[in-house]
């Protein structure tokens, strides 16, 4: 895919501990990049996927709020919710996400906004598991989208072999 | 909604992997096939206790054993690897949807803040 933007997004995913971070640079100053993670009308615009809605039921975004939202498509929805741990602004967040269908799938994350100067801002966004089983899960709760047929796929791969 | 069978057997291969030991073995497959014998050389481990590990991958459906019984060389069954690697793409590649989205949401909030100091 050739597009104009320099930057990509970056994943790693440790294997020593189940931990996924990416981490991705924006044309933004951290205090805009912020609120555009902490205003629910401006969140909605960019949460989720492409043809996926984001419809806030709660979203409380203080130290010690909650939130939880609806995710639609044309062929799927559910819902995700969390708790806000700290809220530190321009600087960090950090919040639990819970796709509900996986109740043990809790992961902590942080999100830091750390300013690069002339109003850019690196994001890093680090979501840790208690199991490499519970990694799993959380990363299959992101791949709604293919993800049945990614699963039959390694189902006939690991038959096969 | 996700099979959960199938999903076990994805919890396996990353459990499988979470060895050091063992990922030191897939490494070393990926360069070719390679005995018991030459894949315990290196570690200061029995070859039972390799032998050990190699089950693990086999179970996990990452490596598989020729039926020569003479020597059984292991072999890494490089599809079901890159399967696990697109999956981490596929998820890089959502978050990279995402940001992309953001850019344009942080552009219309500069325009807007010029719009509002106007």
């Amino acid at each position: 895919m050739t597009t104009n933007t320099q930057h990509e997004t970056e994943i790693i995913v440790d294997p020593d501990v189940p931990l996924v971070r990416i981490i991705r640079e924006f044309d933004a100053p951290p205090e805009k990049v912020f609120k555009a993670h902490t205003d629910p009308d401006i969140l909605k615009l960019w949460n989720g996927p492409d043809g996926y809605e984001t419809e806030f039921e709660t979203f409380d975004c203080r130290t010690g709020g909650s939130w939880r939202y609806k995710s639609s498509g044309e062929d799927w929805e559910g819902w995700f919710r969390g708790s806000f741990h700290e809220i530190r602004p321009n600087t960090v967040i950090i919040q639990t996400f819970n796709y509900e269908d996986i109740p043990d799938g809790v992961a902590l994350e942080r999100i830091e906004f750390e300013d690069l100067g002339d109003g850019r801002t690196r994001l890093t966004s680090t979501s840790l598991v208690d199991s490499y089983e519970g990694r799993d899960a959380f990363l299959a709760s992101g791949m709604e989208v293919g993800v049945i047929e990614g699963y039959n796929r390694l189902d006939g791969i690991l038959a096969a072999g | 909604m996700v099979d959960n069978a199938a999903a076990d057997r994805l919890s396996d291969v990353f459990s499988a992997l979470a060895d050091p030991t063992r990922r030191d073995m897939v490494a070393r497959l990926a360069s070719g096939d390679a005995t018991v014998t030459d894949l315990a050389e290196p570690y200061d481990v029995t070859v039972q206790a390799v032998s050990k590990h190699l089950r693990v991958l086999e179970d996990a459906g990452l490596v598989s054993r020729s039926r020569d019984a003479q020597r059984r060389p292991v072999h890494l069954e490089a599809e079901v690897f890159d399967l696990m690697t697109k999956w981490i793409e596929r998820y890089r590649r959502l978050a990279e949807e995402r940001y992309r989205k953001l850019d344009a949401v942080l552009e219309t909030m500069s325009e807007n803040e010029k719009e509002k100091s106007k």
